[in-house]
C-alpha cells in the first residue's frame, strides 16, 4: 500500500510542478512534521549535551591513560580488581537506597501531614517546605559543612551543652555516611512531598467516605486506598530519585571529598578524583560508565511495574 | 550611463604613483602589531596581588605592542585542572596557562619546550631547586616555566606562646629573625614530644590526615624525613621497606596526638583551626596568618614561621609550586615566551611577593631574602625563615621521586595519609602496606 502512495506521489510530482509544492505544503502543515520542528531545538540541544558526551565517554573508557592507544574493555577489567572501586560500588548503593528509602518515607509523612491542612495555611507550609529543594545544593551544603565544622561545629556545640559529644561528623567513617545521607535526604524529600500531594489530591474523596463507612482504620486506608492509588507515582519518583541520587556529586565533595579513608565516594566523587585530579580521564570515564548499568536495570524494573499496571489500568 | 576608458598610459602612471608613495611613507606601527595573547593566571587568594600580574602583563603588552588578556582562575573546586583539561582536549584556550605542581608533566605531550627561557633565566636568577626541576622537566626538556604567584612552603607556623608555655620551646630563638637558625634540636622526635605535650594542655598540632594537598604534603615530607618512597625515581613499588614501617610507627604516634577528626580536614580546616586559637601549630603558607592578622589579631601577633624538624634521613619541606605552561598549539608562542621572561625578571618577582605579603614563593636560589620577608609583621620577622633563606631544609613534593605521572596518583588518592591511618586506626602493619603496594601497582597504568 505505501509502495502505491509513493508510486501515486511520484506520478503527482511529474505530473505538475504546482502539485509538488502543495505537497510540500502539505507534510509542513502536518500536525507530527510541526511539532518536529518544534522539539528540533531540544533535540539538537539534547544531542550536543548529551548524546555526544555520552559517546564521547564511551570512547574514553576504550583509551589507556595517556589517550594514544585503544584497549578496549582494558579499563573496566582493571576496575574489578581494584579494592576502592567495589568499595565505591557498596557505597553508592548504601548512599542511593538509605537516602531514597528515608526521602520516600520523610515526604510519604509530611505530604499527610500538609494534605490535612486546610487551604491557605497549607499554601504557606508547602513553600517553607520546598525550601531546601530550591536552594542550590552545592550552597545549602556549605552551610551544612559549616554546621559539621571540626573548629565551629554548632551541632557539637549545641550536644556541649547536654554532655555529648564532640562527634567528629566528618571524620569517622560511620558518622561521615551518616552525614552524607542526612544532608541528601534534607535536600531530597521535598521532591517526595510534593510529587505525593499531588498524588493524593487525585485520590477521590469518596473512597475513603466508602472505606469510613466500611469500618477501615486509618490504616487499612492508607493500605488499601491510598497506596494502591499512589503506586505509580511512588515507582517514578523512587526511579527518578535513584537515578540522581546515585549520580550525585556536590553532596558527598563538598561535606567529605570521599573521605575518611574513601568510605564515602560514590562513583561520581570517585570518577572526578581519578580522572581529573589524577589525570586518568579514560579511568574516570570508565567509573562513571558504571551507574548506567545499574540504573538501567532498576529503571527496567520499575518502568516495567508501572507499564504493567498502566496496561492493567 | 557614463563610461571611462583607462587607457594604458593613465594604467602605468597610477601604479607607478601608488607605489612611490607605499614606499616613500613612513612605516607606522599598529597598537597590537604583534598580535594578541591571551592568559590564565591563578586566581590568587592575597586581596590586590593580581594586580601586580595585570600590572606586568599590561606593561609589557604596551612595550611589545601585543594585545593581551588575562582571565583570572580560580583554584577552588580544581578549576584550573579543569580548564587544562578542556583545554589539552580541545587543542585550543589560552596562550600561557598557569598551572598547579603536577600538571606540566600530566600534559607534557601539549606544551611547548621552554629550555630557550629556562637556561638563561636559571643564569639570571640563579638554580632552581630539585623539586622544580622534577616537576618542570620532561628528559631534559623543559615544560613549563616556574611561577612566582601561588608557589610555596608548606612549613609549620607555630604559636610563640603556646609552644614556650606547653613544650617549652622558643621558636623565635630558634628561628631569629634576620640570622640563621639554631635548629640542631628540632627534629621530629623533639617535634613529637611538643606534638604531646601541645595535645595534653589542649591545644593539639592541627595536621590533617585528609585526601586534600595540607595533609598529603606534611605526610610527604614526614616521609621522606625518614627516606621512607612507596615507588622509587625507576618506577619500582618500594612500599615494604624498614624506612617506610619507620615512617608509619612514627605517624602512628603523632596521629593519637591530633585531633580526632583531622581525618575530615580539608585545606581551610587547618587554618581556621590555627585561627580559632586552639591548636599551637599547623603546616601551611603564611595564608593562615594574614587572615589572622585581620580576623583575630591577638592570635597573628603570636604565629611564627619556620623551619620543618629534620628525621633520619634530613630536613624536608613540603614545597608545592606553580608553573606557567604555554600550549603547543597556542597561536602565539613567541610572545607567550617573551611575556615569561618578562614576569621572571628580578623586579617583577619581587614585585609578586610584595603584592602577596610574601606568600608567593620564587622557585630560584638567588631570591629568598627579599625585605618583605623580613619586614612583615606582626610579630616583626614573622615570615624571615619562610622561603628558607639559609636553604637549610630541602624543598621537596610528596610521592616523589616516583616518575612524576605515578607520583601524581599517589599525591592525589592520599596513599600515603590513607596508609598511615589504616594502621593508627588498628590495621596490622602488613596489611595497610599490602593495601598500598596494590594501590601503588594500580597506578602504574600507562
Amino acid at each position: 500500500m505505501a509502495d502505491v502512495v509513493v508510486e501515486q506521489g511520484r506520478l503527482a510530482r511529474t505530473a505538475s510542478p504546482r502539485k509538488k509544492s502543495t505537497s510540500l505544503r502539505n507534510v509542513l502543515g502536518r500536525k507530527s512534521t510541526v511539532a518536529f520542528f518544534l522539539t528540533l531545538p531540544l533535540i539538537l540541544l539534547i544531542a550536543m549535551l548529551v548524546l555526544y558526551p555520552a559517546f564521547y565517554s564511551l570512547y574514553l573508557a576504550t583509551l589507556n591513560k595517556a589517550m594514544t592507544k585503544f584497549v578496549g574493555l582494558g579499563n573496566f577489567t582493571f576496575l574489578f580488581k581494584r579494592e576502592t572501586f567495589w568499595m565505591v560500588v557498596k557505597q553508592s548503593c548504601i548512599f542511593a537506597i538509605t537516602a531514597v528509602i528515608f526521602k520516600a518515607l520523610i515526604g510519604f509523612i509530611v505530604a499527610h501531614f500538609v494534605h490535612n491542612i486546610p487551604g491557605k495555611k497549607q499554601r504557606k507550609w508547602r513553600g517553607m517546605l520546598l525550601v531546601p529543594w530550591v536552594i542550590p545544593p552545592a550552597m545549602s551544603t556549605l552551610a551544612w559543612l559549616w554546621l559539621f565544622d571540626p573548629s565551629y561545629s554548632a551541632f557539637n556545640y549545641t550536644l556541649s551543652f547536654f554532655g555529648v559529644g564532640p562527634i567528629p561528623w566528618l571524620g569517622d567513617t560511620f558518622w561521615a555516611r551518616f552525614s552524607v545521607i542526612l544532608v541528601n535526604v534534607w535536600y531530597g524529600a521535598p521532591f517526595f512531598l510534593i510529587m505525593y500531594l499531588a498524588a493524593l489530591k487525585s485520590v477521590p474523596d469518596q473512597l475513603y467516605e466508602a472505606a469510613s463507612i466500611d469500618g477501615a482504620n486509618w490504616w487499612q486506608k492508607i493500605w488499601h486506598i491510598t497506596l494502591p492509588m499512589m503506586r505509580n507515582i511512588i515507582a517514578i519518583t523512587t526511579l527518578f530519585s535513584l537515578i540522581v541520587t546515585f549520580a550525585n556529586f556536590d553532596i558527598v565533595r563538598i561535606l567529605t571529598s570521599g573521605g575518611p579513608l574513601d568510605t564515602t565516594h560514590l562513583f561520581a566523587t570517585w570518577a572526578f578524583q581519578v580522572g581529573i585530579q589524577s589525570s586518568d580521564i579514560p579511568l574516570g570515564a570508565c567509573v562513571s560508565l558504571f551507574m548506567v548499568p545499574i540504573l538501567a536495570v532498576a529503571a527496567i524494573f520499575i518502568l516495567r511495574d508501572v507499564n504493567k499496571r498502566g496496561n492493567e489500568a | 550611463m557614463s563610461r571611462k576608458t583607462l587607457t594604458r598610459r593613465q594604467f602605468v602612471a597610477a601604479t607607478a604613483m601608488s607605489s612611490t608613495a607605499l614606499i616613500a611613507a613612513p612605516y607606522v606601527r599598529g597598537a597590537y602589531a604583534a598580535g594578541k595573547l591571551s592568559i590564565g593566571f591563578w586566581d590568587h587568594w592575597v586581596p590586590g596581588a593580581n594586580d601586580a600580574s595585570t600590572a606586568l602583563v599590561k606593561e609589557w603588552g604596551e612595550k611589545e605592542k601585543v594585545e593581551v588578556s588575562i582571565d583570572y582562575i580560580t583554584s577552588n573546586n580544581k578549576k584550573i585542572e579543569l580548564t587544562a583539561a578542556a583545554e589539552a582536549q580541545a587543542k585550543s584556550g589560552h596562550d600561557i596557562l598557569q598551572m598547579p605542581s603536577w600538571w606540566p608533566h600530566a600534559y607534557s605531550e601539549n606544551l611547548e619546550p621552554l629550555n630557550d627561557v629556562m637556561e638563561p633565566l636559571i643564569k639570571q636568577n640563579g638554580e632552581v631547586n630539585g623539586t622544580v626541576k622534577y616537576l618542570g622537566q620532561s628528559g631534559g626538556k623543559w615544560l613549563a616555566v616556574p611561577a612566582t604567584p601561588g608557589s610555596q612552603i608548606k612549613g609549620p607556623c607555630s604559636r610563640i606562646d603556646l609552644m614556650k608555655k606547653h613544650a617549652g620551646i622558643d621558636v623565635q630563638e630558634m628561628y631569629p629573625a634576620g640570622s640563621p637558625p639554631k635548629d640542631d634540636n628540632w627534629t621530629l622526635e623533639t617535634f613529637l614530644k611538643a606534638a604531646e605535650a601541645c595535645q595534653k594542655a589542649g591545644v593539639p598540632f592541627g595536621i590533617g590526615l585528609g585526601e586534600t594537598t595540607d595533609s598529603v604534603d606534611t605526610a610527604g615530607a614526614i616521609f621522606q624525613s625518614f627516606g621512607a618512597e612507596l615507588v622509587n625515581a625507576k618506577g619500582d613499588v618500594t612500599v615494604k621497606t624498614d624506612a617506610v614501617r619507620q615512617a608509619l610507627e612514627f605517624y602512628k604516634k603523632l596521629i593519637a596526638v591530633l585531633p580526632p577528626d583531622a581525618p575530615s580536614w580539608d585545606d581551610a580546616s587547618n587554618n581556621k583551626w590555627l585561627i580559632s586559637g586552639r591548636g599551637a601549630m599547623i603546616m601551611n603558607p603564611p595564608s593562615a596568618w594574614a587572615v589572622a592578622k585581620r580576623d583575630a589579631p591577638q592570635v597573628a601577633e603570636q604565629c611564627w614561621t619556620h623551619g620543618f624538624p629534620a628525621g633520619p634521613k634530613g630536613r624536608f619541606a613540603p614545597f608545592l609550586p606553580y608553573f606557567w605552561g604555554v600550549w603547543s598549539f597556542g597561536k602565539n608562542k613567541e610572545a607567550a615566551k617573551s611575556l615569561l621572561v618578562h614576569l621572571s625578571s628580578p623586579a617583577a618577582i619581587e614585585k609578586f611577593v610584595v603584592a602577596s605579603g610574601g606568600y608567593d614563593l620564587p622557585a630560584y636560589a638567588n631570591m629568598t631574602k627579599f625585605k618583605t620577608w623580613a619586614e612583615e609583621g606582626p610579630p616583626k620577622g614573622t615570615l624571615f625563615h619562610y622561603p628558607d633563606p639559609y636553604h637549610r631544609q630541602t624543598l621537596s613534593i610528596a610521592a616523589s621521586p616516583a616518575p612524576p605521572k605515578i607520583a601524581q596518583q599517589i599525591y592525589f588518592q592520599a596513599t600515603l595519609t590513607k596508609m598511615a591511618l589504616r594502621f593508627a586506626q588498628g590495621e596490622k602493619m602488613d596489611t595497610a602496606l599490602a593495601w598500598a603496594e596494590g594501590e601503588c601497582e594500580g597506578f602504574m597504568r600507562t
